[in-house]
């Protein structure tokens, strides 16, 4: 019997030998894929922290840190190149904080095969780069190294990247525990392999952004310098100069293409024809029409800064050819009428034509891409560009139209652009003063030149004027802009007060007419019936904080010269001064 | 320390003040010359006593049992008139929306905006001070301010 049972109990016990083999085996192998899964885990929360910062340092040391806990490291370590390239530093460790500056020559058999392969290759630990550590009785443990690319900005090409464009490397090495008999599998190898390239990229976006603030710092450090030098210049400019150093302030103004000023000249207004020659033809390669309409009461010579016109309007013709891909751009030229009151920008003066000077209006209408009507006030300020109109083409600075409101402004007019919105085209508008040759009397002429290139500085010295603001803050404002440009000011908070102290040597008052409660258009009736006999009664122009058409209606109903938009600054207060002077309502101060 | 360093250091910091002070506070700047040297200093100092006498009586007149939208909105403008008179544009811009609560009537609304408007005016509070401090140090070591981009 016990014969027969014997074989099959044999078999028995071998099958469960088997199967308990088996079972192990399986153990082992669910062990290992725990540990790959986990190691996975660990790589994307790796280099999540890793590529979660652009400080260069916090990259390095948090590669470290991270590591080391993952592969349960003794020690883990990073050798830069130093600036010669001849050697390697040590740079981090994950045991010190500040570890000495330890350097190897870079041409070590051991670092030359490490850095030939992308892959982590096992080293001895006795080479240099891995005396890490105190030595000590115990065995060391397993040390691999591996290379992390160090990129370039100029060679920051990803599809040659890594092996043909760089050829720095840092070396990072790191020590399995000592004693521990552990050896480095292979899928913590591969770990660490994806960890050197993340590093790699890490490294690179942070020296990227590191340039490009140490370019920005330069930028702004010499914007403020220039900044500095031009309001020099123009202080000096204001003073009495040497022909000589005038010059030079005018030449350092000039260059630094942030002021201009005028040379006025005689204009010849068909000279807009041969301007968009200059269009034509890279309008007609995009297939875009470019129309010109001279309006017939258009005089065919002027007086003006003819350089400075064209610039603007080759600037603003530009941008229309820019910004649309298909239809075209109509320019009309014509002379612009009081009727602007329909515009939605006031000027601080009607463009009331004398019999000295024309505001020349001009319209640049594109079927272009359109502007969104929050993004037009930003259009004219330097140095900003809105996302949908810094297209890929875009090779402006964001300057041209700022440089062109500045011409504009010299020119005593005003530009502004009105767009229904996004694809609906747009249209560029703007309206500049221009002089009517041969009614210009003689002495200003000569003016002209016998400084060219300087603009007419009036004389306001001793005219007396009124201000009446109930705004203290404001009338101390008023009051110091006019007392600046030379007036004799009189300021006044109240209707009654100004009524009361206007007198006939007074030949300006400003009345703030956005006072709620106060009338102060009975204000002005008042002023005038005083004076109403007088010839020479002196003239109202309006302050206010509102453009409304309701008020500007009311302000020429009541007989004032002029609106003014607050605040005031200091060359708006000088034109709107020079406008009433050249329209002869004032004499030239005694 | 070095004359342009001061100027340099104080045209960082008016420049770092854009978003509080506008293109008007440059225009004050301007008016400063020999006859009138003490410009700026005047006028900012006329609109902090003005700026805190306006905001007294908004917060006494918020306080009333039966509220006069009609005389805190004349304040307001005010208020309006002189922070932008100074170029002190977030003042401005609060106030702007605080006159448009006054027409609505409504009182809470209103007083959140009277913090809002306090607030604002002691930043640009600080923002001054500190530039009237440079301004005097450049004066005291013998420079001349110099001026801002208009």
């Amino acid at each position: 019997m016990l014969v027969h049972i014997i074989p099959d109990l044999l078999s028995v016990k071998t099958r469960e030998l088997f199967l308990k083999n088996k079972a192990a085996e399986l153990d082992r192998e669910m062990g290992l894929i725990r540990t790959q899964e986990e190691t996975g885990r660990h790589v994307r929360m790796l280099t999540h922290e890793i590529r979660s910062t652009l400080d260069r340092h916090t990259i390095l040391k948090t590669t470290l840190v991270e590591l080391g806990r993952t592969l349960g490291l003794e020690e883990c370590a990073l050798w830069m190149p130093t600036r010669s390239g001849l050697e390697l530093q040590l740079s981090y460790t994950l045991r010190h904080q500040n570890p000495v500056g330890f350097t190897v020559p870079i041409q070590l058999p051991v670092i030359n095969q490490v850095f030939n392969t992308s892959r982590a290759v096992k080293i001895s630990p006795n080479s240099p780069v891995a005396r890490l550590r105190p030595v000590g009785k115990y065995m060391p443990g397993e040390v691999v190294a591996v290379r992390v690319p160090l990129l370039h900005l100029n060679n920051f090409q990803i599809h040659d990247w890594p092996e043909l464009s760089t050829k720095r490397y840092a070396l990072m090495v790191l020590m399995l525990p000592s004693d521990s008999a552990r050896q480095w599998h292979v899928h913590e190898l591969e770990l660490v392999e994806v960890v050197a390239d993340q590093v790699a990229v890490a490294l690179s976006h942070a020296a990227i952004l590191e340039e490009s603030m140490r370019a920005r710092d330069l930028l702004m450090e010499q914007n403020v310098a220039l900044d500095l030098a031009r309001r020099e210049a123009e202080t000096a400019v204001q003073t009495e100069l040497m022909p000589e150093q005038r010059l030079m302030v005018e030449t350092i103004l000039k260059s630094s293409n942030l002021l201009a000023t005028l040379i006025n000249d005689v204009l010849d207004l068909s000279r807009l024809k041969m301007a968009l020659n200059l269009i034509k033809p890279i309008a007609s390669v995009k297939r875009l029409y470019v129309t010109l309409s001279m309006s017939p009461d258009l005089p065919e010579y002027s007086v003006g800064d003819e350089k400075r016109l064209m610039q603007v309007l080759l600037n603003v013709v530009g941008n229309a050819v820019k910004f649309t891909k298909e239809g075209g751009i109509s320019i009309a030229a014509f002379v612009a009428k009081s009727d602007s009151l329909r515009d939605p920008e006031p000027l601080n003066f009607f463009p009331i034509p004398s019999d000295n000077h024309f505001y020349l209006r001009i319209e640049v209408k594109d079927t272009g891409s359109g502007i969104n009507p929050q993004d037009i006030p930003k259009l004219f300020m330097k140095f900003v560009q809105s996302q949908p109109l810094a297209a890929k083409n875009s090779g402006g600075s964001g300057l041209g139209l700022a440089i062109c409101k500045r011409f504009v402004n010299l020119m005593e007019g005003h530009i502004w652009i009105e767009s229904e919105g996004l694809g609906r085209g747009a249209t560029a508008i703007f309206i500049v003063k221009l002089g009517i040759p041969g009614r210009l009397n003689e002495s200003k002429l000569q003016f002209v030149h016998k400084v060219p290139g300087n603009q007419v500085k009036p004389n306001f010295s001793g005219l007396k004027v009124v201000v009446m603001d109930d705004n203290s803050v404001g009338r101390m404002v008023t009051k110091g802009l006019l007392v600046h440009l030379g007036c004799d000011v009189l300021a006044v908070a109240s209707g009654e007060d100004c009524v009361r102290a206007v007198s006939q040597e007074h030949k300006v008052v400003f009345l703030d007419v956005s006072i709620p409660g106060v009338d102060s258009f009975e204000v002005a009736v008042r002023i005038h019936e005083k004076f109403s006999k007088r010839p020479d009664r002196p003239i109202i122009v309006a302050l206010t904080g509102n453009t409304d058409r309701t008020t500007k209606e009311n302000c020429l109903r009541v007989g004032m010269k002029g609106v003014i938009l607050k605040p005031v600054s200091l060359d708006k207060m000088r034109n709107v001064l020079s406008d009433l002077l050249e329209h002869g309502y004032l004499s030239e101060s005694q | 320390m070095e004359v342009d360093q001061l100027q340099r250091s104080f045209l960082e910091y008016t420049n770092s003040l854009f978003r509080f002070l506008d293109g008007q506070f440059g225009q004050l700047q301007l008016l400063q010359d020999e006859s009138n040297p003490e410009f700026v200093f005047e006028v900012v100092s006329l609109f902090f006593e003005d700026s805190e006498r306006i905001l007294n009586d908004l917060t006494l007149a918020l306080d009333q049992q039966n509220v006069d939208f009609k005389k805190i909105d004349a304040h307001v403008h005010q208020f309006k008139g002189s922070s932008s008179s100074i170029g002190a544009q977030r003042v401005r811009n609060a106030c702007i929306a605080f006159r448009n609560f006054c027409e609505g009537q409504n009182v809470e609304a209103c007083r959140r905006c009277l913090q809002q408007v306090k607030q604002e005016y002691l930043l640009v509070k600080t923002k001054l001070e500190a530039l009237l401090r440079l301004e005097q140090q450049i004066l005291a070591a013998g420079g001349v301010i110099p001026m801002l981009d208009s």
